[in-house]
């Protein structure tokens, strides 16, 4: 070591070339990591500050003034608590009967055997090609028909029913717990529900809380849904409350900004919460491409 | 247990499996096989929903290609959005990843920072882009401003507003990033120092290993990729101006059978419309799936 430092300067090193090339790739990453962050601190930044602020050039990075009196006239000029009410509960609803109903179907397609379970699981999968919209037209139908229009029926009911790509990712983890764990139970005279509700999902529970926070962005962010089924204002979510409050105020991007963040404040904190379960689903996905 | 007496090991096994996949069969029925029936025959009818559905054969289809003008104007912005999108949403991906990938510090927080954006989705985010591409008070035109350049009226300007959302889309890119890196890390590190030793340099390293070894990623998000980018409807709805404006230049496909559907209520006529993106999905599948056997390497794999 010492008889090469001897021989060649330190720029030459090995060591001190591979040290500069990786300070100037993270110095590269810090670019793209500011590029990739402004939008957002753009929004913060924006929903503190003052209409005359916001036209200003050059543009200011941080308000000059604080106006966080922003945030409370953006809440109440419209009746946003009442839709963050219905926002919430679609969504502990949605996410309660996604994980359950998911896990369930996905036990049996992996842990029980019966004819035709291939040839189904197939069309699971093939379900996931289908254009949304091609059956957008007949369930709007079907669901006027039961006079479900202006309910959250619509929204609740077909999470019940299983969602392609859940019961695939719940799948992919069932398939890693050894089949002599079902058969142990099944000798001791235990059943497949209870092998399933006691014994499965507690091992798990990874999957579940992967298809929870799936189910949650899903249902908090679900624009369609509501847009179609709901008519009347009182039961309006907060993503349909913030087109309408975007036609009201217009171009006060203050006020628009400020319910944006409350809007996004719950994705963004769950996903530091539970960031390592993202990385699980994509891990999923990636088992996909095989 | 009384239940299953008298019944062979097996059947009861079979049974308790149907019972578990049952509520899929049901959903199945009742919300995919069913519906798509349903709007197979609504197609070839003039469904309005509340009197009339009368079988009138290919009616539907001779409008849509011979006397629909808004509909040729959706096809051609849904195929520009698609065309541009997709690509550049996978050369991004891959680079970010690549990137990623390379030794230096931080790694961790750089992934979270850059993966943030895609779980970031829904109306707020349309507002914010609103507002960045907003020509007189949003972000990107006043730094644009700033080195000089006037910046385009973005969503205002009929021809800036289908890059706009390009644009908006490829922030989100973190999402396929992460799935490139996942793979990305799989590659053999000798892979790369036998080529070293060979002499390939750092350009041909990229291009002869690690892209053939993230091949089949880059399929599965090139084929996931293209039947999301067809379906663009939110970001339209919500941003353009009078669902599909300036001049027409967002009326993406599903916007226009939105409006046939639900504000005007030919039915029959969307679910045409539905029945042939649906066709279109499936024939640039299976041509993705064909075109996959020249360029996709599986390892292993005949």
């Amino acid at each position: 070591m010492s008889a090469n430092v001897a021989k060649r300067p330190l720029w030459k090193s090995q060591r001190f070339r591979l040290n500069l090339y990786r300070w100037l790739v993270t110095l590269f990453l810090v670019g793209g990591a500011v590029v990739i962050l402004s939008p957002v601190w753009w929004m913060v930044s924006t929903s503190l500050k003052s209409m005359q602020e916001i036209y200003r050039y050059p543009p200011t990075v941080i308000p000059e003034v604080f106006h966080w009196d922003n945030y409370i006239k953006a809440w109440l000029s419209a009746p946003f608590t009442r839709y963050l009410l219905n926002t919430v509960f679609l969504t502990v609803i949605g996410v309660a009967t996604n994980i359950t109903s998911n896990s369930f179907i996905a036990y049996g397609f992996s842990k029980i055997r019966f004819p035709g379970r291939e040839v189904m699981f197939a069309v699971v999968l093939g379900t996931m090609m289908i254009p949304g919209f091609v059956t957008l037209v007949p369930q709007y139908v079907l669901f006027a028909k039961l006079r479900w229009i202006d309910t959250y029926l619509p929204l609740l009911v077909p999470g019940l029913f299983g969602n392609a790509f859940f019961i695939f990712l719940i799948r992919q983890f069932f398939l890693t717990i050894p089949n002599e764990l079902v058969e142990a139970a099944k000798i001791d005279g235990a059943n497949h529900l209870y092998i399933w509700s006691r014994l499965m999902l507690p091992l798990i529970k990874p999957a579940l809380i992967t298809v929870g926070i799936m189910a949650f962005n899903g249902k908090w962010n679900d624009f369609l849904g509501p847009l179609l089924y709901i008519n009347s204002e009182q039961k309006y979510t907060l993503q349909i409350g913030l087109t309408i409050f975007r036609g009201t105020v217009q171009t006060q991007w203050n006020y628009l900004m400020a319910a944006s963040v409350i809007a996004l404040v719950p994705v963004i904190l769950i996903f530091f919460i539970f960031q390592r379960y993202f990385i699980e689903g994509i891990n999923v996905q990636s088992g996909m491409t095989g | 247990m009384n239940f299953f007496k008298g019944m062979k090991l097996r059947q009861r096994e079979a049974l308790q499996g149907y019972m578990f996949v049952f509520p899929w069969i049901v959903g199945f029925i009742v919300f995919t096989a069913g519906p798509l029936l349903f709007s197979l025959y609504a197609a070839f009818t003039n469904y309005d929903i509340t009197s009339r559905m009368d079988f009138i054969g290919l009616a539907n289809f001779q409008r849509l290609f011979a006397r629909d003008k808004l509909f040729s104007t959706a096809v051609y912005n849904t195929v520009y959005y698609v065309v541009l999108s997709v690509p550049l949403r996978t050369v991004c991906g891959v680079l970010l990843a690549v990137l990623l990938n390379q030794s230096a510090h931080f790694r961790r927080f750089f992934r979270t920072v850059y993966y943030m954006p895609s779980v970031l989705s829904g109306v707020a985010v349309y507002l914010l882009w609103m507002q960045l591409l907003s020509p007189s008070s949003g972000l990107i035109n006043m730094l644009l401003e700033m080195v000089g350049i006037q910046g385009p009226a973005w969503l205002f300007d009929p021809r800036w507003t289908k890059p706009a959302l390009i644009l908006m889309n490829l922030w989100g890119v973190g999402g396929t990033m992460l799935l490139y890196l996942a793979n990305l890390q799989s590659v053999p590190r000798q892979l790369y120092e036998a080529a070293e030793i060979d002499g390939a340099g750092v350009v041909q390293r990229f291009f002869k290993i690690t892209v053939p070894m993230i091949t089949p990623v880059i399929f599965f998000n090139v084929v996931t990729g293209f039947i999301s980018a067809f379906q663009i409807f939110q970001e339209a709805y919500v941003m353009s101006t009078d669902k599909g404006g300036p001049l027409n230049s967002l009326l993406f496909y599903n916007l226009y059978l939105w409006k046939q559907a639900f504000e005007q209520f030919n039915m029959g006529y969307a679910s045409a419309m539905a029945w042939l993106l649906f066709a279109a999905v499936m024939v640039i599948t299976l041509l993705n799936l064909r075109l996959s056997k020249k360029w996709v390497y599986y390892e292993g794999g005949e």
